[in-house]
């Protein structure tokens, strides 16, 4: 397992520096310079020299990148033009939004995937079967933004529930960021779950149709033990994939969903900077995102060898 | 009073009629062998019993088991004697155990369940006493070990560990050793044995292969269609048999295809010391990666018109030989010459010599292409040719090498599952002779058929043999099929041959002590049986 766990760190350590490499060069490579490109049209070129100068754009291409990657791992990102500070600390504040956002939208994924997936695959073909998976048909059509609008209006101006947006930040408690989290969280979630109990559902049926099963219920077991005992577990494989990708998209993807409800998260945050042109803070968050798509993957490999131990034994 | 009784059992899948008054009984201590071909029902029978049947099965007629109508008896009661009075072993141990458990956690798993008092660890102490009842000693064994961690026959004595944990009354085996070796299968025939013996429990054991069940059954139902046809001792049935069925199933076990031996001529394969290495996963980050050596200085020659065999158990490397042979894979040393050409010129497979051979397959089901029609099946060796035949020439080839496997040209543009298991293999074979190739490699060709149909394709082969003038490198884990159809035979272990000669004198006088116990394993019929 130790050697497991080592083999798939040198990769992620691979990954990532593959991945500084190709967002430097993508900065690199865009046509005309960066410091002009920021500044706009209008400039005056003692200004362009300035912000040249400040990003270091006068020095050596190799001397950039490793000064661009020393700062990243001390934390040191660079000042962002626009805001005019640190862009570690404006990325941090965004990501106490945007990190329990996801993490909130993921555990009500799960919380609604997992018993859906699990009751329609164990009552295949049947009504509740069909009916399952029609609604999960329409959460995966209908666009979420769509339906956080509706809920907008349904329990925040109507049922006067919850606040129609903003985020009152943790400092003013737990309980109020976490309500002013839900609305925005279950309209991430809704078409998460229904592609997650989809694939829940055709793993599950798949694995219950496996040679396994039916020598578990030869052995006694009632059809519900054989399930959770034998099942489960195994049909955990491609569940465990679709959850990474899923957490990674939650991540970066919430862009529609905080402008809907007014919350200053990473999405916002990326959108912002792009059309503000301040590249340092977008290469910043390209990096950290990218590290967290991998980190994810990370640990969805582990999971994988603490499911399988046949994953343990190649490694 | 009997243990189980079935009676008049008929069944349906989807007003499908799979069963029809099917009955039979088993004796505490008596082992009842089941014996039929594909289809023959003999499976769904045993399901029956256990009531572990596809949904939407409906079952007549009536079932006793101790005492309980197992058609009428509730999920509740059937839960409590499966696995508890009722044990039941699969054939394909490969997938009979849950991946993510350990072999210790799945023996103890039927005790916890059925007692649910039992401590864990009292369960896993009584799962390593019933392991080793079952020959697999807790030292080497350790409770710990996973499935993949085990061979097949060693995963099927963990199937049976988990169906007699708690010594139940009846044990149905369902193709125990269809999947195994010879040596394996005499094995765990010899661990089904001993234990009916010890426990006195009752055994049905199901099979197509007759031998398997000539020697241990007390009792043998023979079963076709849905239906029981011909019930008796086991003893004895070879000579009390009357049903037609029966007669042509043991005539067609022991069936010997009528051929003539071939004078050598000229060589046409020419294996010369061929080394094959897997490369292993890496011990260490940053160590050499380590190797497996496959095939290890393998020499030998096939000549025109000849018939070699090539024995082994699973593991032996001799599927590696022949991909190495077919040009699939590189050797790691030696060379592999057909007519005096080399197999590989180069890094690539040489195409004028690779068309001078052609393979057919175990898997009759697997090794076509679902959505091809036969017509564009078979012809995918004339890519393989400079100028492949058109128009009319090429409609031709395909009639003929249809029909001379006793299919019909209509049959062309019909797609594979049309076909049965014996005619997807005619197809397989007529593949193989449609660029008239002169070696034709016969990798388990026949090991998935069912005997009578084995026994026509091993005509088919003998006669397209004459016919065409072909040589066969005939590969299998079947001894008998081997001795009816070859004229040579090699025997290979550990990816060395040990052992080789006239195939009559390799099975009438082995000299090594390997080739003996392949040959004493080989499951035989009575004496006399294959007469009628």
């Amino acid at each position: 397992m130790l050697r497991y766990a080592l083999k798939r760190l040198q990769s992620l350590v691979i990954s990532l520096v593959i991945a500084s490499l190709v967002i430097f060069a993508a900065i690199e490579v865009i046509p005309g310079d960066p410091a002009s490109f920021m500044l706009g049209f209008n400039a005056k070129p003692e200004a362009v020299e300035a912000l040249r100068d400040q990003l270091g754009l006068n020095q050596s291409l190799i001397k950039r990148y490793f000064s661009w990657v020393s700062g990243l791992l001390t934390g040191n990102f660079g000042t962002s033009y626009t805001y005019r500070s640190p862009v570690s600390e404006i990325i941090g504040d965004r990501l106490w939004i945007s990190l329990p956002l996801a993490v909130y939208a993921l555990t009500l994924t799960v919380l609604i995937a997992f018993p859906a997936g699990i009751f329609a695959a164990t009552r295949r073909g049947s009504r509740t079967d069909v009916a399952v998976m029609s609604v999960t048909q329409l959460g995966v059509a209908i666009p979420n933004f769509w339906f956080a609008i509706l809920m907008v209006l349904l329990f925040s101006i109507n049922l006067r529930w919850f606040s129609a947006g903003g985020f009152p930040g943790w400092e003013n408690g737990f309980w109020p960021a976490i309500k002013a989290l839900t609305l925005p969280a279950i309209a991430l979630a809704l078409p998460q779950a229904s592609i997650l109990a989809r694939v829940m559902r055709s793993s599950l049926l798949d694995t219950l149709g496996q040679d396994y099963i039916r020598t578990s219920r030869a052995k006694g077991l009632t059809r519900r033990q054989a399930l959770w005992r034998h099942a489960l577990r195994n049909a955990l494989i491609p569940v465990l994939t679709i959850i990474g990708l899923q957490f990674s998209f939650l991540l970066a993807g919430a862009i529609i969903i905080e402008n809907v409800f007014y919350l200053p998260g990473l999405g916002r945050l990326v959108f912002q900077s792009i059309s503000q042109r301040d590249l340092i803070v977008v290469e910043s968050v390209v990096m950290l995102l990218v590290f967290a798509v991998i980190l994810v993957n990370f640990t969805v490999d582990l999971a994988y060898a603490w499911v399988d131990p046949r994953l343990r034994a190649r490694a | 009073m009997s243990l189980l009784i079935i009676d008049k059992l008929s069944l349906s899948i989807d007003t499908k009629p799979i069963l029809q008054n099917v009955s039979m009984a088993v004796e505490p201590g008596q082992i009842r062998g089941v014996i039929g071909e594909s289809g023959s029902g003999k499976s769904m029978t045993a399901f029956s019993v256990l009531q572990l049947l596809p949904d939407r099965s409906t079952c007549s007629g009536r079932i006793t088991f101790a005492g309980h109508d197992l058609l009428t008896a509730t999920e509740e009661t059937l839960c409590s004697i499966r696995g508890n009075d009722i044990g039941m072993v699969f054939q394909e141990p490969m997938t009979a155990l849950n991946p993510l458990h350990t072999i210790g956690a799945q023996v103890a798993e039927t005790i916890r369940i059925h007692e649910p008092k039992t401590s864990r660890r009292e369960a896993m102490r009584r799962a390593a006493a019933t392991l080793e009842r079952c020959e697999l000693p807790n030292a080497r064994f350790p409770l710990s070990r996973y499935p993949h961690e085990l061979s097949g026959g060693q995963r099927q004595r963990v199937v049976i560990a988990m169906a007699i944990a708690l010594q139940p009354k009846l044990l149905i085996a369902d193709e125990p050793t269809t999947a195994l070796d010879v040596t394996t299968q005499a094995e765990i025939l010899d661990l089904l044995r001993r234990l009916v013996s010890e426990d006195g429990m009752g055994l049905m054991l199901i099979t197509h292969d007759l031998a398997v069940v000539s020697g241990i059954a007390d009792r043998i139902s023979i079963m076709r269609q849905g239906e029981v046809v011909e019930e008796g001792d086991g003893a004895t049935l070879h000579r009390t048999m009357q049903h037609p069925y029966t007669k042509a199933l043991f005539a067609a076990s022991g069936h010997q295809p009528d051929r003539a031996p071939q004078p050598p001529t000229a060589p046409l394969l020419q294996v010369k010391n061929v080394v094959r290495d897997y490369t292993m996963p890496r011990k260490t980050l940053f160590g050499a990666p380590r190797k497996f050596r496959a095939v290890d200085d393998v020499s030998f020659t096939l000549n025109k018109g000849e018939s070699l065999g090539l024995v082994g158990e699973s593991g032996c490397g001799k599927s590696t030989l022949t991909r190495a042979i077919l040009g699939l894979d590189k050797t790691q040393g030696g060379e592999i010459l057909i007519d005096g050409k080399p197999v590989f010129a180069g890094n690539t497979p040489d195409r004028a010599v690779r068309r001078k051979m052609q393979v057919v397959f175990q898997d009759p089901y697997g090794s076509f292409n679902p959505r091809h029609t036969v017509e564009r099946l078979i012809t995918e060796p004339f890519h393989l040719l400079d100028t492949p035949p058109k128009g009319a020439d090429r409609a031709k080839a395909i009639d003929e090498a249809l029909l001379s496997v006793g299919l019909t040209p209509a049959d062309k543009s019909k797609y594979i599952h049309e076909f049965s298991g014996g005619q997807r293999q005619r197809i397989a074979i007529a593949r193989a002779l449609i660029i008239k190739s002169e070696l034709i490699v016969l990798d388990e060709a026949v090991s998935a058929l069912d005997v009578s149909i084995r026994a026509q394709i091993l005509d088919l082969l003998t006669d397209l043999a004459a016919r065409f003038g072909l040589t066969y490198l005939f590969i299998s884990h079947d001894l008998s099929v081997v001795r009816s159809i070859t004229d040579r035979v090699l025997v290979m272990q550990a990816g060395k041959i040990v052992e080789r000669g006239p195939t009559e004198q390799i099975f009438v006088n082995p000299q090594r002590a390997y080739t003996k116990s392949l040959i004493a394993a080989i499951p035989t019929l009575p004496e006399g049986a294959t007469d009628a």
